[in-house]
């Protein structure tokens, strides 16, 4: 089989733990001073890339990308120590951030650019919930997808994918190139070590800017607000199942 | 900006043009003389899922008319089906066993061929594994970006969803041409019967297809199905295994005549298959009732269940998150209260 050289997207977004607090003026979420990490889904991304290496296949080279603040330069960092090979990272101005459609058209021209034939991307960036970039990118270039994959398999030039649907599984086959979204169950990331994040440090590190690509990645969507979802009012403590049966039939409920 | 401008002074201009329906919304006369929305249904094996209907609803919360879509082998049979959901004018069906697994590598020319000659303004599909699949590649084919997973409809243009699990709520206005929109079906229920809708044919531009579909392992049940169950019972860690997930929880269920899901440490513990699991990246459930049990409530599970009517849990931690969100909460040791309640739920 051909060489398999790997694209892997991450993005910075507010730590999975964090409740995400709403600003003042209710146009965005706070993001100052708020912990952020790497998206959990391109840490599996990521991980899965270098399973691949792990596992004998002939893989090139692992290019980890992102577009957004000079922060986003950290989670490069945190995908180098994870195994990548090198970064590339666009900048985006502090408070400005891309759509999905922008950052599948600037993906579309690293993969063409960097000859990559495998990109692997998380399902979805817990921050925007989308779920959108995968397939616009396989749209884009006009390549199979397998999204939501659980279980990743090669054979000659054959890959196997295992994708979460509903109600299940399904298993779908298909040729390089390809691009793949992570679900959760793919594998399980492994930390960095402290040699590596030192290794990682070496790694390079491209720096770029929107100015570098020809796509248009002007924004189609406007904000016009954020709001805290409605609250739940506070319910009831029952001493025992017959209160609680008491009192869902009282809610209507049974 | 601009491009917002001209369009609807374009809509204004073209919609003189076309014969239009009296509409109830009079500051979007303009927009909804011209709004046509196409609503991607979902069958299988050549059954209408009832649930890809939500988008037929939130179709005709825009204004204007409403088009179903169908493809596969016995289209037809479902299109005729479809046809008779109220609020869908039309259904356009693709006769072809090409499109039966809904591989987006085919399906997206299909569909964008379709859009484009229709020359529709709205693409929605469900936000089902299907729709997340399948229409980003159709929004990027149509330089659109997608709105995904809308709770709302404002107008044409304005849409309401959440963001960061569930923890915000968005709302966006879209200069799109064509708008492409995947809806919860949690907030769109589906139509009642009583339409008549008008059965054509549609363009079938035959794309290849470079993925081939090998095989599925669905889990099978007689329960409801989850995303739509009028009740659903749910269990997480404090089950402790499969074999006590397995014991306790499908006696509750069919107390209750409820579906069964689970939080994803019940799922990454293998006590739960991972269909099961609700929260921000399994399945959104708004039930009557949402019964839980060993479930602490962390962010990711809350975004997908706090919709539900009526919460209930089962906890021995007085602490637990989920007890904020509860409506009845019962601090007990669930192998206890479990066996208690499913018992006397039975005896109701």
């Amino acid at each position: 089989m051909s060489g398999l050289r790997i694209l892997v997207p991450v993005k910075r977004v507010i730590d999975y733990a964090v409740k995400p607090r709403i600003n003042r003026a209710n146009t965005a979420v706070e993001t100052a001073g708020v912990k952020h990490s790497m998206n959990p889904f391109d840490e599996l991304s990521i991980e899965e890339a270098v399973r691949l290496r792990e596992r004998k296949l002939p893989v090139e080279e692992i290019v980890a990308f992102s577009a957004g603040p000079p922060k986003a330069q950290d989670i490069l960092r945190t995908a180098m120590a994870m195994g990548a090979d090198r970064g590339i990272h666009v900048t985006i101005e502090e408070g400005k951030e891309l759509e999905p459609l922008g950052v599948a058209k600037l993906l579309k021209q690293v993969v063409q650019e960097e000859k990559s034939n495998l990109v692997i991307l998380g399902k979805q960036s817990i921050d925007d919930d989308a779920n959108q970039t995968g397939q616009m990118l396989a749209g884009l270039l006009n390549w199979p997808q397998a999204t939501q994959a659980s279980k990743v398999t090669f054979e000659g030039d054959d890959v196997t994918v295992m994708r979460e649907v509903d109600g299940g599984v399904e298993t779908l086959k298909a040729k390089l190139p390809l691009i793949i979204t992570t679900d959760l169950r793919l594998n399980e990331p492994r930390y960095a070590s402290l040699p590596n994040i030192m290794k990682a440090k070496k790694k390079p590190l491209a720096k770029k800017t929107l100015a570098d690509f020809e796509a248009d990645v002007s924004p189609r969507l406007k904000t016009l607000k954020v709001t805290e979802p409605p609250p739940r009012k506070g319910g009831v403590k029952v001493e025992d199942v017959d209160g609680m049966i008491g009192k869902l039939k009282e809610l209507g409920a049974l | 900006m601009f491009s917002a401008a001209r369009q609807s002074v374009l809509r204004q201009a073209q919609s003189q043009l076309r014969f239009s329906r009296p509409t109830v919304i009079p500051q979007y006369l303009a927009f909804t003389r011209l709004l046509s929305t196409l609503a991607l249904l979902e069958q299988r094996e050549g059954k209408l899922n009832v649930s890809s209907l939500a988008a037929v609803t939130a179709g005709t919360r825009l204004g204007g008319s409403v088009t179903g879509f169908i493809a596969g082998s016995g289209a037809k049979a479902v299109a005729n089906e479809a046809a008779t959901i109220q609020g869908i004018e039309k259904v356009i069906y693709v006769e072809n066993d090409a499109y039966d697994k809904g591989l987006p590598e085919n399906f997206a020319p299909l569909l964008v061929e379709n859009i484009k000659k229709g020359g529709f303004t709205h693409v929605i599909a469900g936000n089902s594994a299907f729709g997340k699949n399948l229409l980003p590649r159709v929004a990027a084919m149509l330089d659109s970006q997608q709105i995904s997973d809308i709770i709302s409809v404002e107008s044409e243009d304005t849409f309401v969803r959440t963001i960061y699990a569930g923890n915000a709520i968005l709302t966006v206005q879209s200069s799109d041409a064509v708008k492409v929109i995947t809806v919860r079906g949690t907030a769109f229920p589906a139509g009642e019967q009583g339409g008549s809708a008008e059965v054509v044919e549609g363009a079938d531009p035959k794309a290849e297809c470079p993925t081939e579909w090998i095989s599925e392992d669905l889990a099978k049940s007689d329960r409801p199905d989850l995303a739509t169950a009028g009740r659903v019972v749910s269990g997480g860690r404090g089950l402790k295994s499969k074999e006590e997930f397995d014991r306790l929880m499908p006696p509750l269920a069919d107390a209750l005549g409820a579906a069964i899901g689970a939080s994803r440490a019940a799922v990454d513990s293998g006590f739960a298959d991972n269909s099961l699991q609700v929260g921000q990246t399994g399945k959104n459930v708004a039930p009557q009732l949402y019964l839980c049990a060993g479930i602490s409530g962390a962010i990711q599970h809350l975004a997908g269940m706090k919709d539900s009517k009526v919460i209930a849990a089962i906890n021995k931690d007085p602490d637990a998150p989920i007890f904020q969100v509860a409506d009845v909460g019962l601090v007990g040791d669930l192998f206890d209260k479990v066996p208690e309640l499913t018992e006397k739920l039975k005896a109701l």
